[in-house]
């Protein structure tokens, strides 16, 4: 028993992928759980606008950070401030009484000031909750699913349909086929590009019958966001292939990279309610702006011009890892196409 | 057409893995690569495919369009049917219309798989699997076909068969390079490269590779010098670096020339140190 003791050590020692999960994750899931698994929000981003907007900024209570008052505003003003997550609650005192908008798509957020709001007398203020007037959880979840099962397609399938190919060496039998690297790259990838898009408006026409999640933006905008977001996670997919050999090290790399996506990415712990030292990482990673975007346009029917930060982001975040996916697959496609000089081949 | 390699040396890092390898591959000959692990057989095979890096030396080898590969593993796509599997690498390789349909049917025919075209390759017994990836590996008739160990593995039956495969295709007028850990098909090969830790050992017709081994190999019934002999059979053979005397073979058969030229470097390689 004591030589089969041994003997797992030393394999686990030498197995570094394993020795990172077991070391790394109860680390990364403490930190996480502990600092950023937090439901409760502190401070919510608020906007006034109408004559008594200062007389009201200067009454709120702490909870609601008060980044902008606008006294020439309107309504629509403060409608449009929610629509662009320029804040999550709008104070109206062009209005009698008052109106306070909240943004139901920013669902803890939402739930905190509406239980703040209810302190207030009636004939002071109405509170109207826009986007997700029930506050149903669904209808926040639904949008941020489309985004983790894209994730799911894109890293953990791709990535062992990749390796797969390698270790029974078909992939030898396609490197010394008349394939360009191309032509096997993009043949490849475009099935689970297809199979991705069809889950998604699957999922996306599953949420809307079944849990009746409004869709009140632009479906083209929508599918352009899913789309770059799909390059995204594509890529990363590619690249998990790329750095494993079998497709259980291909299972624990895409693991760990969609473990931090789902805790970190504002789907479940809001960001705002998260340290700063913790919320950056959620920063870097792209459901983070898919989140952004697909409940932007689903519930708020916000549009590029509010959502075009989410764009440029994942575009720019699209772009290099995918072109890095790709220079990395051709070279294990064709290793020697660039190492060799034209003098050791005829 | 000749095919083949000229001063070959590849290194994976600081391991050199091919060093100063030449090799002849004429169209209608098969040449045998044979060797231990490591020895540089897939190296060499790939490096003629080009996925593979030449530090130094030439390859003259077609392009991929006019090589047939099989690599170690079958190169097949197990969760594709026999019929998938010739129909996708027909496409890849542009072959369609009637000559598919006859190239199809003449392969199946040739490797018994006519009865198996709906069974998933992975579901193949290895013979089989072995016999599907020659196929595939003939299927657009390449000038050069590269076989990197096609019978390992394999029944003595199917061993045959793939033999009597490779054996055609060179009739036909292939030009074959095969990597084998089998002396016995070696032997029936024109040409014999053997390799050791990425160099050329000997080289030749299986019969000039017999005659080139330094040395000869003694017979006898019991065991002699334990660092230079081992057992076949119930006989002993020992290595001896004397020529044989008048009329005696240096050895019997490859298996035993090839052992006697690796025990020679070995040889070799202590007195250079011991003067060293």
């Amino acid at each position: 028993m004591r030589a089969m003791i041994l003997k797992e050590f030393r394999e686990l020692r030498r197995d570094k992928r394993t020795m990172a999960m077991l070391i790394m994750l109860p680390i990364v899931l403490l930190v996480i759980f502990g600092y950023a698994a937090n439901f409760t929000t502190d401070e919510i981003p608020t906007y006034v606008v109408g004559p008594q907007a200062e007389a009201v900024t200067a009454q709120l209570p702490d909870l609601f950070r008060v980044d902008e008052t606008t006294p020439q505003g309107t309504t629509q003003d403060a409608k449009d401030a929610l629509r662009d997550s320029k804040a999550d609650v709008a104070i109206d005192t062009t209005t009698t009484p008052f109106t306070a908008y909240v943004d139901g798509s920013n669902l803890f957020a939402a739930q905190t000031a509406v239980g703040a709001f209810n302190a207030v007398p009636d004939e002071q203020l109405a509170v109207e909750v826009l986007y997700n007037p029930d506050l149903i959880t669904a209808w926040v979840m639904v949008p941020a699913l489309i985004g983790l099962i894209l994730t799911f397609i894109g890293t953990i399938i791709t990535s062992i349909g990749l390796v797969k190919e390698r270790q029974t060496g078909t992939l030898e039998q396609l490197a010394v086929m008349p394939l360009k690297p191309s032509d096997v790259i993009v043949g490849k990838i475009a099935p689970y590009f297809i199979l991705a898009s069809v889950d998604m408006l699957v999922v996306t026409l599953l949420g809307m019958w079944i849990f009746d999640v409004p869709f009140n933006g632009n479906p083209a905008l929508f599918a352009l966001g899913a789309a770059i977001f799909l390059f995204v996670v594509l890529g990363i997919g590619v690249l998990i292939s790329t750095a494993s050999k079998t497709q259980a090290q291909a299972i624990q790399l895409a693991i760990m990279i969609l473990l931090p996506q789902i805790l970190l990415s504002g789907f479940i712990f809001p960001l705002s309610a998260m340290p700063a030292a913790i919320s950056w990482i959620g920063y870097c990673l792209p459901l983070t702006y898919f989140v952004q975007i697909s409940q932007g346009i689903m519930l708020r029917g916000a549009g590029l011009d509010s959502l075009w930060p989410a764009y440029v982001v994942l575009t720019a975040m699209a772009t290099l890892i995918f072109t890095a996916a790709v220079l990395r697959f051709r070279r294990d496609l064709a290793p020697s196409a660039r190492r060799s000089g034209k003098k050791a081949h005829k | 057409m000749t095919w083949g390699v000229s001063h070959l040396s590849v290194r994976y890092g600081d391991v050199a893995a091919l060093t100063d390898v030449s090799l002849e591959v004429v169209a209608g000959e098969v040449v045998a690569l044979v060797g231990g692990d490591g020895a540089g057989k897939t190296t060499l095979l790939r490096s003629m495919t080009r996925t593979v890096g030449a530090h130094a030396g030439e390859v003259n080898a077609p392009g991929v369009a006019q090589i047939g590969f099989m690599p170690t593993q079958a190169g097949v796509w197990r969760e594709l049917t026999v019929d998938e599997n010739i129909s996708f690498v027909a496409a890849a390789q542009g072959v369609a219309g009637a000559d598919l349909t006859q190239r199809r049917a003449e392969l199946l025919e040739a490797t018994g798989l006519t009865e198996a075209t709906d069974r998933l390759a992975g579901a193949l017994s290895g013979g089989m699997r072995q016999k599907l990836a020659f196929s595939l590996a003939m299927l657009h008739r390449p000038p050069l076909l590269l076989l990197d160990e096609p019978s390992t593995g394999v029944d003595p039956v199917s061993r045959v068969e793939l033999w009597r495969m490779i054996a055609k295709a060179a009739a036909d007028g292939a030009a074959i390079a095969m990597a084998t850990t089998y002396l016995d098909e070696a032997d029936r090969a024109s040409q014999v490269v053997v390799l050791d830790s990425g160099e050329v050992l000997l080289a030749g017709t299986p019969a000039e590779v017999l005659e080139a081994i330094p040395g000869h190999v003694r017979v006898s019934a019991s065991r002699g010098d334990a660092a230079r002999s081992w057992r076949r059979g119930h006989q002993y053979r020992e290595w001896v670096a004397e020529d044989p005397p008048a009329g005696v073979a240096r050895a019997a058969d490859l298996e035993d020339a090839v052992v006697a030229a690796a025990l020679a470097k070995e040889a070799a390689l202590t007195t250079e140190a011991a003067r060293g």
